[in-house]
């Protein structure tokens, strides 16, 4: 795998156009080449630890693969997210929508920012799993619960990420556009926006992160629904293979969902970054 | 050369009919500190006067006081006798750091000026592609800024501030992030673009070399607070060969005399 970078050829050597492009090619691949090892070297580990076994209730990679693959086909994988992705779809739309909007006006306004900012600072700072009892305790068990620990969660650090993206815009574009006599709504959509894109995306990221995190503590410590009620049940009847696979599917979606968010972001909002 | 410093001071109280850009009484104070004077100027109409002294005498704010950027403490500048109150559609400003967004291509960046105004795409378009021919950017409208050279961001920034048709063009120190060799040529060029565009250019810098090179008209500032120390025309034969103006006796005259007027202001 250590294979040295110039092995066709003498390395101080100027390579042609070609072979540059085989080089780039080359190196292209072998990104992706040494993640899929890191990969494999962690299903090793976990096939190696699964077989000692360090724990009874810890099974194989091969267990695990086996269940995944059977509870993708028996339907109960597709039955659980359509429960587990309501209140998370719903929670990550609202702390979208309302943590950009509250993020936008808190860079923009120094009053917004004194009235709402400590409240995000200090909602971040809270122990969420501590406040999911209170949640349950006033809104019941329900959807409005569940939808509320995932709001509580990603909320406070897309709205802090939103707000210091804004702040932190070029003032040398600010003033670029006040000087072609753009008006306000024209300096925050096409300046202050794209300028702050990156880091409201990563505010989003790291939202919806938090949200998955939210939606599984819900299903976890208010009842059992969806996925966290898969994870429950397996560990109650001790198939531990089944309840494994059913972590490793959550993290699987989470990570594809902040794939897509930053495929979109570069596809939509920078396209410079499309180049290299 | 003729130095005018009495003259100008005459101005202050008859306001000459070809003065594209008038500054009356200018005053500027940053909390305690005072960046500006009492600065009575008048930029003359198609010329380029050039804003030149040490670094913290306050140029580039009284250049963004007159782009309307920043507002004056007290006084007034009026733009073709009508007084300034924020940033208006006679005045385009170039930036020192060039101010291009990132995420736009060269285009779209030209064109940005006309686009906050309202102008169709295909329009807009027509007229950044001329300006893009004009600064020498053809082939590159749909680069990207961080895939151009300092020098060539500075021509896309340049190019942005004619499109939008000003009377008046201010350029904030247009070339002190471009390399030496791009600096001289994007002089030569910059010239060329004087004359065929017939508009009212205020440059500032801190190169004395670039001033003499470029200027009709020199405005030396004094060292904080700023005030005019000084305003020179340099006579240069501008049809002459760049190399020829760079070793002109008159030239090379001018600058020395400048140096020896801002010496005492460097520690």
């Amino acid at each position: 795998m250590s294979a040295p970078a110039h092995a066709n050829g003498t390395p101080r050597a100027v390579p042609s156009a070609e072979a540059s492009s085989l080089r780039g090619k080359l190196l292209e691949h072998r990104t992706a080449l040494w993640r899929a090892a890191s990969i494999g070297l962690f299903f090793l580990v976990w096939e190696i630890a699964g077989r000692i076994p360090i724990s009874f209730a810890f099974p194989t990679f091969l267990e695990t693969l086996r269940a995944f693959l059977v509870m993708l086909f028996d339907g109960s994988f597709v039955a659980a997210y359509a429960e587990t992705l309501q209140p998370l779809v719903i929670g990550i739309t609202i702390s979208a929508i309302l943590g950009v909007g509250l993020g936008i006006v808190m860079g923009l306004s120094r009053f917004a920012e004194w009235l709402v900012a400590p409240i995000f600072i200090v909602l971040q700072a809270a122990p969420m799993a501590a406040l999911i009892p209170l949640i349950t305790f006033v809104y019941g068990i329900g959807l409005v619960s569940k939808t509320l620990a995932v709001v509580m969660l990603a909320l406070p650090v897309i709205a802090l990420n939103g707000y210091k993206a804004v702040r932190n815009t070029n003032p040398s574009l600010v003033d670029m556009c006040r000087s072609f006599q753009g008006n306000w709504w024209q300096r925050i959509v096409k300046i202050i926006l794209p300028d702050a894109s990156p880091i409201i995306f990563a505010g989003l990221r790291l939202g919806l992160a938090a949200g998955f995190i939210g939606v599984i503590l819900a299903e976890l410590l208010i009842t059992p629904t969806g996925i966290g009620d898969l994870i429950t049940y397996h560990r109650s009847v001790a198939d531990y293979p089944e309840m494994y696979a059913a972590v490793v599917s959550i993290i699987l979606v989470s990570t594809l969902t902040l794939s897509v968010l930053e495929a979109f972001e570069v596809r939509v909002l920078r396209p410079e970054k499309k180049k290299g | 050369m003729r130095n005018i410093t009495a003259a100008a001071s005459a101005a202050a109280t008859a306001p000459s009919p070809d003065a594209a850009v008038e500054v009356r009484g200018i005053c500027k104070m940053y909390a305690e500190m005072e960046a500006l004077r009492s600065i009575d100027l008048d930029f003359p109409a198609g010329k380029l006067t050039t804003l030149l002294g040490p670094s913290g005498c306050g140029k580039t704010t009284l250049l963004k006081i007159i782009a309307g950027l920043i507002p004056a403490t007290s006084g007034e500048v009026r733009v073709n006798g009508k007084p300034v109150t924020g940033p208006g559609p006679e005045r385009a400003f170039v930036f020192q750091d060039f101010a291009l967004m990132p995420w736009a291509t060269v285009m779209r960046n030209v064109a940005f000026g006309l686009e906050l105004k309202g102008v169709g795409k295909d329009e807009r378009q027509a007229v950044a592609q001329k300006y893009i021919a004009e600064v020498g950017l053809s082939g590159f409208e749909n680069k990207y800024p961080h895939e151009l050279s300092g020098g060539m961001r500075q021509r896309v920034g340049l190019a942005r501030a004619f499109a939008v048709n000003a009377d008046v063009l201010l350029l904030d120190e247009p070339f002190s992030a471009v390399d030496e060799q791009n600096r001289r040529k994007f002089q030569e060029d910059l010239l060329r673009l004087v004359e065929l565009e017939k508009k009212t250019f205020i440059f500032v810098t801190h190169s004395i070399e670039e001033a003499v090179y470029c200027s009709d008209r020199i405005v030396i500032l004094s060292r904080r607070p700023g005030r005019v120390a000084q305003i020179i025309e340099p006579e240069i034969d501008r049809t002459a060969s760049p190399d020829a103006i760079r070793r002109d006796r008159g030239y090379l005259d001018t600058v020395e005399e400048i140096w020896q007027g801002l010496k005492r202001y460097v520690d």
